[in-house]
């Protein structure tokens, strides 16, 4: 299939891969981060009687994810607009 | 009205309603059998992906192992949710944008080899049989255990209903019954939490519940306190080291975007907007589970040791000799799942009450205490094989949560209907995928290329039908390790199929050579490195000591390593064989951008 007339795929790919390095940077301070490598510290904290790190590991990473697809989801709108590539 | 008889016409229901679901969404055309016709609506398959995601053991065992486990546990709360953001921004989107109707014809495609198909589909099968086997094994126990029919008898009446349905209707069936078990699974999840979080935190909410008070203390300081009193390591911390807590956690989450009859699911929406999103109700619908799970495993654990031991919830001395309650007034819940072998009472120092604590723990003056105490080992555990075995099996944490609650039979039923969906819907997607792949990449693809939309149709059904039997056979007579060998299917995802993919979408020029050096080198590492360490429970071997492990890396997590070489391989063997051909780098382009999905499929 032919690309689409006066379609960038270079710069379609580097904002699509912009946003996919961003998205996957939350994803992995909130699990990875939060629950697992600083969990020490920031069960300090403490958010209702929940220790903070533990928090994140068990409720707040799910949370995020969420937000997380539906934010990368519209965004990924936003940027097939912008390079004319949206399905009608 | 009585509890067996209550529980038989709500299980009864809910299956009539599958039937009927399963009548009016028959498959006609094999686009409707793989993929449900392409135009499920995304919030519909996004619970559609829910069911099928959420198996027997989301349903029935995960929260027992968090209840057990503690922050352990996150693990596998963050590793199968976290899966789906990795599957809506590297896979879902750009293989429905592909437009075909299995990840083995993907894999086929993208790197120009039948080879290439053909290990894909091995891989897929092995994963997918090691998953199902263990879904028909719990039907036959919920069966058993809320029916009291025998297992072989739940088998057979699940395997039926399941054959009924994905070899009538395919996809399409599937889809549809899968929205219905959905529905029934996450009453039954929910409701039960909803009460105990009520009674416990004074809060409807079991998310907020578990952060909630309990008296005038936080309920996990509370628990904490009543776990470390009895000799426990405190709920809130952890006991694996950093670095596999890390690599399960990864392990889980590509592993989780690997697994074929999650991918599939994806391409059955009408377009990649539609993918994306969907990634995001499918989440929508596990969060609620998956958030509520914590609290249910927490909560469960705290009424356990509550009952057995009154200066749990009143205070006061835990080894004070009236504190233990006494044996012959134990629960009548207690006295019923005795019968399954899931609990069981010893009672080890003859005095005729419960003493429920860790005997293994690491601190002497907890350990001087209990002696003091006339303690001479924990007696509340369950019977294997005959045997009291100091671990209470963390299946009833679920399963008797109502009854242990105090709350009404009608919750009861409805945790056996519950039960039942989670393990039928997720054995219907994965019996689906087997089948296509025999079908359409094995038989359309590779040996029968001439074969008639009829006639692959038919192949589908009968392939259905196959795996139905074998899966019956193999969740009646389990290789004695189906729980041991979940780390496989993970694994294998992981190490396999997942690195093969993401380079198919994310390199041009990734090509046959190294997709196929890097899928075996992952699928081999991963299983020979499983099986090295599991050998006591899969070959009746002597164990290999934990010590052992490589960077303490455990099996559950090797995936990650596996994963790495695969990469790794693949980029060595592609600087080493022809370059990958113009035109599959034009394909490459193509699946990137969404314009043009609903043509790819159409020319199908």
């Amino acid at each position: 299939m032919p690309n689409p007339q006066g379609f960038d795929p270079k710069a379609y790919w580097s904002a699509t891969l912009k946003l996919l390095v961003t998205t996957l940077i939350i994803w992995f301070i909130v699990s990875f981060g939060a629950g697992i490598l600083f969990r020490d510290a920031l069960d300090g904290i403490h958010l209702g009687g929940y220790p903070l790190g533990f928090w994140f590991a068990q409720q707040g990473s799910i949370f995020v994810f969420v937000g997380l697809i539906f934010w990368y989801a519209k965004r990924m709108d936003k940027i097939d607009r912008e390079h004319d590539v949206h399905e009608d | 009205m009585e509890l067996k008889t209550l529980t038989f016409i709500v299980v009864g229901l809910s299956f009539a309603l599958y039937i009927g679901i399963a009548i009016w969404a028959r498959a006609g055309t094999t686009k409707e059998f793989y993929v449900a016709g392409g135009n499920v609506h995304p919030i519909i398959n996004g619970m559609a992906t829910g069911a099928d995601w959420m198996s027997a053991a989301s349903f029935i065992s995960m929260a027992g192992l968090i209840a057990f486990l503690g922050y352990g546990g996150s693990v596998y709360l963050m590793g199968w949710t976290g899966g789906y953001v990795l599957l809506a921004v590297l896979l879902a989107p750009y293989l429905r944008k592909f437009g075909k109707f299995t990840v083995p014809q993907f894999i086929g495609d993208r790197y120009y080899s039948q080879t290439a198909r053909i290990v894909a589909v091995i891989c897929l099968i092995f994963i997918s049989f090691t998953y199902v086997a263990g879904q028909m094994r719990g039907v036959g126990i919920v069966f058993s255990r809320f029916l009291e029919v025998d297992i072989t008898t739940g088998l057979i009446i699940g395997m039926g209903l399941v054959f009924f349905y994905a070899v009538l209707g395919g996809m399409k069936g599937i889809t549809y019954t899968q929205v219905a078990q959905y529905i029934v699974l996450i009453f039954a999840y929910t409701i039960p939490a909803v009460f105990i979080s009520l009674q416990i935190a004074g809060n409807p909410l079991p998310q907020l519940g578990l952060g909630g008070h309990t008296g005038d203390v936080y309920f996990l300081d509370k628990l904490n306190q009543t776990v470390t009193d009895l000799g426990f390591a405190a709920y809130t911390s952890g006991n694996k080291s950093m670095i596999d807590v890390f690599c399960i956690t990864l392990a889980l989450m590509a592993g989780t975007a690997g697994l074929p009859h999650v991918i599939v699911r994806f391409f059955t929406v009408p377009t990649v907007h539609d993918a994306r999103l969907s990634a995001g109700w499918a989440l929508v619908f596990i969060a609620i589970l998956y958030t509520t799970a914590p609290a249910v495993g927490a909560m469960a654990r705290y009424n356990l040791h509550a009952t057995v031991n009154t200066a749990v919830a009143a205070g006061g001395d835990v080894f004070a000799p009236e504190s233990s309650i006494q044996g012959e007034t134990r629960p009548e819940w207690m006295k019923r799942w005795e019968k399954t072998g899931l609990i069981k009472w010893e009672d080890k120092n003859g005095d005729g009450r419960i003493q429920y604590y860790n005997e293994k723990s690491k601190d002497p003056a907890f350990l001087a205490k209990a002696e003091a105490a006339g303690w001479k080992g924990n007696e509340l555990g369950s019977d294997k094989k005959g045997k009291f075995d100091g671990t209470v099996d963390r299946d009833i944490m679920v399963l008797a949560n109502p009854e242990i609650a105090g709350l009404p039979n009608w919750v009861i039923a409805l945790i056996a209907a519950g039960g039942i969906a989670a393990a039928l819907s997720t054995a219907a997607g994965l019996l689906l995928v087997i089948s296509s792949s025999i079908s359409h990449d094995l038989l359309k693809g590779v040996f029968a290329k001439d074969i008639s939309e009829k006639g692959e149709l038919m192949a589908g059904r009968v392939a259905a039908a196959v795996a139905v039997c074998v899966a019956g056979y193999l969740g009646y007579n389990p290789p004695g390790f189906v729980a041991q060998v979940v780390a496989f299917a993970f694994g294998l995802a992981c190490a396999s199929l997942f690195p093969t993919i993401v380079m198919g979408i994310f390199s041009k020029t990734m090509n046959r050579g190294g997709a196929i050096a890097g899928m075996l080198t992952g699928l081999i590492f991963t299983m020979t490195y499983i099986v090295y360490f599991k050998r006591d429970v899969l070959l009746g071997m002597d164990k290999v000591p934990d010590s052992q492990w490589l960077f303490g890396i455990s099996p559950e997590g090797i995936g990650v390593i596996g994963m790495i070489l695969n990469f790794v391989m693949a980029y060595i063997v592609m600087k080493m064989t022809p370059a990958c051909p113009e035109h599959i780098q034009h394909l490459v382009e193509g699946i990137r951008y969404p314009r043009g999905a609903a043509a790819a499929q159409a020319q199908h």
